[in-house]
């Protein structure tokens, strides 16, 4: 806790830590008495002092600095001497001066509308007239609102107006430029809402907080006991040293494939407008590029995921006539990851072309793996092919994979492939290229090019969004 | 979740299915706010594990102090465990690295056409198009390449929170105050209402936050302000799986690259990262190291770890293997919470759009920041990176998407 204040919600620590930084008597920024018209306002600084003094103690360029010191004061830790309605930070000799605590935002006491009726009063009795319309409008409903206590509001606004006459003029304007810019944060006038973090801002955003947040839920003894008993588990589950998990972070095959740190060949379509490097990659181009056949050889997953990849490496299986597991590999995907209502019948398909004996496609799992898998036939589930998926997956990995790398087949890729050279900037930069648009995926199948069936998408999802009663709620 | 006096009836239920509690909070709440209909969630048949709830009997001399100072205790230990087996940083094993060099990345394209703030965006697997929603209940999608709008949707709510591109290209899904998520087919015939075809698949009983499409059109998964994370069947808008384990909303998530492709992580405003078995249910690792909501969660390439994104400012690494925090990415004038981050293709760096407008570029092996990007007008509140790595896109507050590169 600094200065007597409570600690502040999370979201505001880091920016209360800067504030605090500032004001520390050593190295904080050095406050000077600062002009403010006739008078001396004492224990001040300028704009520039904040920005040179961010910019030193973070090591940051004037821009940032500008920016984090606007922010300050947009949230009313700083406010200005100098035109106190404008709460931006101007990096010149503008003189500003640091919020006392006790109006923070992280204080959150309720701005409440007594408080902010005294102010308003004030205002009205010290300016008469000059309360700004949207000041004006508030002043007029509160009046209404809490009419029953006006009296007691115009006595305490007429006392502290009485006490503030008895200070020095610089202590007077320092005590108004505060409680000036606090309301300016707490009752801002709504045209021009400067944008700004506020406490509660979350999915919630509709004001009625209670409807939209579930915050913590009540900690009971069963959430409780559920929790000790994960821990404990946790506690039981192997751990792998740091230094042999952190060795594998660095991987500079992958550095050169960045395009936003190694470029991209030949150029970045949405820095030269020019898509040819999309072109090149496309799923149906015929020559694949060089960065491309490159990447299939890092890891198992990479080359499946790559729909070209995957056909080449099916084209290199079927030469070594075990086709059958890329095959059945697939088909187990798209039971875990298709329509819950096709699962039966897809695992039934399955069993009768991979599985069962005498199989046209007969794929080789180990026995114990088989009599689990055929167990599980009996309830068809998502999961059910899981187990024979993985062993094929692994025997793809270990034994067709590295054969598939060193195969001519893939060598012949890597030879014939297109290595586009990066292109220079353009020799008149400024000459915008015509941004070709392309096919609309629901119209083209990206993977084969073919067009899709009437209304855009394929026929089985057509099917899917037409025929099936809507589970419209509007 | 329920606050209140249901919420302890809630528990009492966690015996039962998913799915029944569900729809059994859902119609406790729609009793009070005298709404008519429940919420219908109804058990997929071909499931064979009922998800476990990860709910545990009590035993004899449970009382609310024991079982505190046991957790207590537990937490310690598990601190001290991972611990040991930490013997070198990440920035020490980065040494030998070379620094990266100068780094500079500009808007190459404004998107304009929201009229509220923009929350969510996601790309398509064509690399060129994305889906973007806002809080006035618009959702756009566009030709990101020649910033064309392509479709756009009213959603009968507003705030928009999620959204998300089918892997084909066929579809979008999103969601928000209505507590659903639901699923838009793309049509290319001009004279179509999109809103007429559009399925209602998950519901949950409180603001959906965030929402992914698993390997397939056929698959979403969701997770939402009460406190849950759910898988759904868009077929038949059964829910297949939920998750339990957060104890306030639940913010992120993103699904895991791995071969296996059976986890998912989560964040929430409990300040828990949770990683999640999609089989059974089951919360399989935790990690509790930020000081104050999560608000974006995204896997390193590799899969063996993931960054996480929150209102205290900083983003973080966490390692699957070691079980363990390994790296934070701060500053000290770094003063407002990171809403959303996304690594390069290579994962060599980290971008996390921030709530103080600017986008800060992490070295994600030495931990410094290598560049701050300005340009948005008000806070960053999604940020991806397109699927071939090329550029990246943010979404503002200031109702504009930029794409850098």
């Amino acid at each position: 806790p600094v200065l007597g204040v409570s600690p502040p919600p999370p979201a505001l620590r880091p920016m209360e830590q800067v504030i605090v930084a500032m004001q520390d008597p050593d190295l904080g920024i050095k406050m000077k008495n600062q002009r403010l018209l006739i008078t001396v306002i004492p224990h001040a600084m300028t704009g520039n002092d904040i920005v040179e003094w961010l910019m030193k103690k973070y090591s940051i360029m004037e821009e940032e600095a500008l920016h984090v010191g606007d922010l300050l004061v947009r949230h009313g830790y700083i406010y200005p001497l100098k035109e106190p309605r404008n709460l931006v930070l101007r990096p010149d000799e503008s003189p500003y001066r640091f919020q006392t605590p006790y109006f923070w935002s992280s204080q959150q006491w309720p701005a409440s509308e007594l408080d902010y009726a005294i102010y308003l009063t004030k205002k009205n009795i010290r300016k008469q007239g000059q309360l700004i319309d949207y000041e004006k409008e508030n002043y007029n409903l509160l009046h209404k609102r809490i009419n029953h206590t006006w009296d007691f509001v115009v006595m305490q606004a007429k006392e502290q107006l009485r006490a503030s006459k008895q200070r020095r003029k610089a202590d007077r304007i320092v005590l108004e430029c505060q409680e000036q810019a606090y309301w300016l944060i707490n009752r801002p006038p709504v045209e021009c809402l400067t944008p700004r973090l506020s406490q509660r801002d979350r999915g919630k955003q509709s004001n009625t907080k209670c409807e939209h947040s579930s915050r913590m839920c009540p900690i009971t003894h069963i959430t409780k006991r559920t929790l000790v008993e994960h821990l404990k588990k946790a506690l039981g589950r192997s751990r792998v040293k740091s230094s042999i998990c952190l060795e594998r972070y660095y991987s500079e095959q992958y550095f050169s494939h960045d395009p936003m740190m190694h470029g991209c060949p030949p150029s970045n379509p949405w820095i030269t407008d020019d898509i040819t490097h999309w072109a090149l990659n496309t799923n149906t181009v015929s020559t694949p590029t060089k960065l491309r056949v490159e990447r299939w050889s890092f890891r198992f997953m990479e080359l499946l995921s790559d729909p070209l990849g995957r056909l080449k490496f099916m084209e290199y299986l079927e030469k070594e006539f075990s086709a059958e597991n890329l095959c059945f590999w697939e088909a187990c995907e798209d039971i875990r990851h298709g329509e819950n209502s096709r699962i039966p019948q897809k695992v039934q398909e399955v069993y009768k072309q991979f599985l069962a004996p005498g199989a046209s496609k007969w794929v080789n799992v180990d026995s114990k793996t088989m009599e689990k898998t055929l167990e599980g036939l009996r309830r068809p589930n998502r999961f059910v092919m899981d187990d024979a998926q993985m062993h094929i997956y692994f025997l793809m990995k270990k034994d067709s994979y590295p054969r598939y790398l060193k195969s001519d087949l893939y060598k012949n890729l890597l030879v014939k492939a297109i290595a586009p050279q990066e292109t220079k900037r353009s020799v008149f930069p400024f000459m915008r290229r015509h941004r070709h648009s392309s096919p609309n995926p629901a119209l083209v199948d990206e993977l084969t090019a073919a067009p899709r069936g009437y209304g855009g998408c394929t026929v089985s999802l057509l099917q899917l969004y037409d025929s099936l009663p809507s589970f419209n709620c509007s | 979740m329920l606050r209140g006096s249901s919420a302890v009836a809630i528990d009492n239920e966690r015996n039962k299915h998913p799915s029944d509690v569900i729809a059994a909070a859902s119609a406790a709440r729609a009793r009070r706010s005298g709404r008519v209909g429940l919420a219908t969630a109804s058990r997929s048949t071909s499931d064979p594990h009922p998800a476990e709830m990860a709910t545990h009997e009590l035993h004899p001399n449970d009382t609310l102090t024991t079982l505190k100072m046991e957790s207590e205790n537990l937490k310690a230990k598990l601190e001290e465990e991972r611990a040991k087996l930490h013997d070198v940083e990440l920035h020490q094993v980065a040494e030998k690295i070379e620094a990266l060099g100068q780094f500079v990345m500009k808007t190459r394209r404004t998107l304009k056409g929201h009229g509220n703030k923009v929350l969510c965006m996601d790309w398509c697997k064509d690399k060129r198009r994305i889906v973007s929603s806002s809080q006035d209940g618009k959702v756009i999608v566009w030709d990101a390449f020649t910033t064309n709008k392509e479709h756009a949707v009213t959603m009968p709510c507003t705030w928009v929170m999620a959204c998300a591109y089918a892997p084909s290209g066929c579809a979008v899904a999103c969601g928000g105050l209505d507590n659903k998520c639901s699923v838009y087919p793309l049509s290319l015939d001009k004279n179509e209402n999109l809103a007429a075809k559009k399925k209602s698949v998950a519901m949950h009983t409180n603001y959906l936050s965030a929402c992914s499409f698993t390997n397939s059109d056929m698959q979403i998964l969701t997770s939402s302000g009460d406190g849950t994370c759910a898988l759904w069947d868009v077929e038949s808008g059964q829910l297949l799986q939920s998750f339990h384990g957060h104890g306030a909303d639940v913010l992120c998530l993103d699904l895991a690259p791995s071969e296996t492709g059976n986890t998912f992580v989560s964040g929430g405003c409990d300040k828990k990262a949770n990683v999640w078995d999609m089989r059974s249910g089951q919360c399989i690792q935790s990690f509790e190291t930020h000081e104050s909501d999560i608000n974006s969660v995204r896997y390193y390439p590799s899969g063996d770890a993931f960054a996480s994104g929150s209102d205290d400012a900083t983003c973080r690494l966490y390692d699957l293997r070691a079980d363990r925090e390994v790296a934070i990415y701060s500053k000290e004038s770094i003063i407002f919470g990171a809403s959303s981050v996304d690594f390069s293709l290579s994962g060599r760096l980290l971008f996390g759009g921030y709530n103080d407008y600017t986008i800060n570029v992490w070295d994600v092996l030495k931990g410094n920041r290598v560049s701050i990007l300005f340009g948005h007008e008000n806070r960053v509140s999604t940020l991806r990176v397109s699927p071939d790595g090329t550029a990246f896109c943010s979404g503002s507050w200031d109702h504009t998407l930029r794409i850098w590169a």
